[in-house]
């Protein structure tokens, strides 16, 4: 394993927003202008303290943060091995740690003075967590979702309607996340002098991965200070699941100088990395192109973007953000996959033992956490990204258990 | 291994003396037909096209609107991948050594194949230049070293955004022609402003002697006329395809979507030449 120092950390992306070899700002040129100006915003705000107090107040007064480090005492006795900890972000307004990015990045629209939103959503998460936020900001909003998962996520299509925001469905391509981010990038640049496209996850074009994960970092900051306060030291380990990477990355970042801290990103194993149904670029792929970055990708031999699986939606992405690649080469984390149906079980059993429900993206991390702590001894400590709530996950659950609603 | 040097540079040098401009049409590999292109390509080039831009189908193709989206869904599901559309090149390339070929697409077919291995196999086929939509001056070292140890030229794009210090930087890596993004949008897209585009032409020209080839939201021979008078040449893309899409869906043999490209292409030939004309006193060469 490459140590991540300080140093590196500090320098990297570098100016041109390569993590390593990744990253980078593969657009079209007309994207260019636009880019430039939310970097050379972007790098004036964020050292700026009224910018930061303004984010602050909004996560703590907004969001509802810190959110509460839970120790799941039930389940990590049944499992027999470490103590888990879960990270509550589904305690987060709206349900989920999507809404840390997408407060940060409407302050940077109003700060631009823009007034049309558009977002990309897989499950819905980052959709109503956008509309939420354009809701409070009286801007106006428009989501651009695959058609498959406007079928998959109804609930939360209605809530996008309910805040006011208009949901596109997405015809083209696999009617799934990556042709939602398709079809907000051609909305942006068709309209890029009066929109702000708020990006949902550690991916896209520079400067969005850097600016998503400095505004999701809160995550481990917090962890981080809880643990020590909790139980006197740092985490033994870090879980969380994988599709863009940006609740694993807000989680991960701010302990990755410290090397005695294990990480986990578990990405969809789908129906088992042997199928090839499943959506595990980091796990099964190899480096290409695709939405402004360079980064591991689910391809074939040609170049092209394979379909992929996965029981949940917003992990069902055939990209990953390029600062997880980097980690994945530089060693520093490890990345694995749960398919869907130990995902399942893993819903089901942390619903039952601790009255907490998550959603089927989370359930991934669980599941693999449920691997994990086993191995571990009764001192070690786990902590998971409990990164969202899983209501909007009922039907699908009930449907793959045979259960009519 | 075929000389395809300077193809691009020797067309518009022959059209400037002639005092013509250069009509570009665009067409998808393997769309409608999977074997249509390369006959389709010879078509074209008899109906007045001086250079052809052929388009790598890609499975997300976030710059074209839906016409051409639907032309690369189309050939994708026929098989046609980048190594096809390179075979149709040297099949191309058997009758024709003159006529100009441009390999239009998307960066990660070309990152999957290797840039060394595109370098070696494109050349080979006769291919003469390469744009990559997604690939900007600050992503593109590695594959320009590997595209100018073979000859062949690189294609930037500038936008109607690219502000005038960029245009300056995209025109020192640019070669063969600059390929101007007549407005904020994706291919097809019905807003297309002359006068803008007048203006940014003369902008560009401030920067380079490379010719300035305008494309997006050329429909007709019209819009072809107008945009014309600024440029030294005019693409034509989504109405081709659209047209061929729509013959191929009504049954239409090869043959009649062929006549159909073809009278398309002559009447944005006659569009443009009539503006050469006006504008270059009367020297036109006939269409």
């Amino acid at each position: 394993m490459n140590q991540i120092t300080t140093d590196l950390l500090a320098t990297t992306p570098d100016a041109a927003g390569r993590f390593g070899d990744y990253g980078g700002r593969y657009v079209s040129e007309t994207l260019i202008a636009a880019l430039d100006e939310l970097d050379s915003l972007y790098n004036r705000l964020s050292q700026d303290p009224d910018f930061q107090r303004e984010f602050d107040e909004d996560l703590a007064h907004y969001v509802g943060r810190p959110s509460p480090l839970y120790e799941a005492r039930r389940w990590s006795e049944k499992l027999g091995g470490a103590r888990i900890f879960f990270k509550r972000e589904d305690l987060n307004h709206t349900g989920a740690h999507k809404v840390n990015n997408t407060v940060g990045q409407a302050l940077l629209a109003k700060h631009m003075g823009k007034q049309r939103i558009i977002a990309e959503t897989g499950a819905g998460q980052h959709g109503v967590a956008s509309a939420t936020i354009a809701a409070r900001l009286g801007m106006e909003c428009h989501v651009f979702m695959g058609e498959e998962d406007v079928y998959r996520q109804s609930l939360n299509v209605y809530r996008m309607k309910l805040l006011g925001a208009e949901v596109v469905p997405v015809t083209s391509g696999t009617r799934t996340l990556k042709d939602a981010m398709n079809e907000a990038m051609r909305d942006w640049v068709t309209n890029v002098d009066d929109t702000f496209y708020i990006i949902g996850t550690v991916a896209g074009p520079a400067p969005y991965p850097r600016l998503v994960r400095d505004f999701q970092s809160v995550i481990g900051r917090e962890a981080r200070a809880q643990s020590l306060a909790m139980t006197g030291k740092l985490p033994d380990a870090l879980v969380a699941c994988v599709g863009g990477g940006s609740n694993a990355i807000g989680l991960f970042y701010p302990f990755l100088s410290d090397e005695g801290v294990a990480m986990y990103g578990v990405e969809a194993g789908g129906d088992g990395l042997a199928t090839g149904r499943h959506a595990a670029p980091l796990s099964a792929g190899t480096p290409g192109v695709l939405h402004g970055n360079k980064t591991y990708l689910m391809q074939d031999d040609d170049g092209q973007i394979l379909h992929t699986h996965s029981v949940s939606a917003g992990l069902d992405y055939p990209g990953v953000g390029p600062e997880h690649a980097w980690l994945k080469d530089m060693g520093r984390v490890e990345y694995v996959a749960a398919d869907d149906q130990e995902t399942l079980a893993a819903f089901h059993e942390v619903t039952r033992t601790e009255g907490i429900m998550p959603a089927l993206e989370t359930a991934h991390a669980l599941a693999y956490t449920a691997r994990l702590a086993p191995t571990m001894g009764r001192d070690q400590i786990i902590v998971v990204n409990l990164s969202g709530r899983g209501d909007k996950d009922i039907n699908t659950v009930a449907r793959l258990d045979g259960i009519e609603l | 291994m075929t000389d395809t040097t300077g193809r691009i540079a020797r067309r518009f040098a022959e059209l400037a003396a002639a005092g013509r401009r250069a009509v570009i049409p665009y067409l998808v590999a393997g769309d409608p037909l999977r074997d249509i292109s390369v006959p389709l390509m010879h078509r074209l080039v008899q109906a007045g096209a001086d250079i052809i831009e052929l388009g790598v189908p890609f499975s997300d193709p976030m710059a074209e609107g839906p016409t051409i989206q639907r032309g690369h869904e189309r050939a994708l599901d026929k098989g046609v991948r980048l190594r096809d559309a390179l075979a149709m090149v040297a099949e191309f390339r058997r009758t024709d050594t003159d006529t100009p070929v441009l390999l239009m697409g998307y960066a990660n077919p070309v990152v999957g194949m290797g840039f060394s291995r595109f370098a070696d196999q494109a050349s080979e086929a006769g291919l003469d230049a390469l744009l990559t939509v997604d690939m900007p001056p600050e992503e593109v070292e590695a594959l320009n070293a590997e595209l100018k140890r073979v000859g062949m030229d690189n294609i930037f794009l500038v936008a109607p955004t690219t502000p005038p210090e960029r245009v300056e930087k995209i025109t020192e890596v640019a070669t063969g022609f600059v390929y101007y993004v007549s407005l904020k949008g994706v291919t097809g897209a019905g807003h297309l402003d002359v006068d803008s585009v007048t203006e940014h032409v003369a902008l560009i020209r401030r920067y380079t002697q490379l010719p300035v080839a305008v494309g997006f939201g050329i429909k007709d021979a019209e819009s072809a006329a107008r945009v014309a008078q600024a440029a030294d040449g005019v693409v034509v893309g989504s109405a081709l395809v659209q047209l061929m899409a729509d013959r191929a869906a009504a049954g239409d043999e090869e043959q009649a979507i062929l006549d159909a490209a073809a009278e398309l292409l002559k009447d944005i030939r006659r569009g443009v030449d009539g503006v050469s004309a006006a504008a270059d006193g009367d020297r036109a060469g006939t269409a």
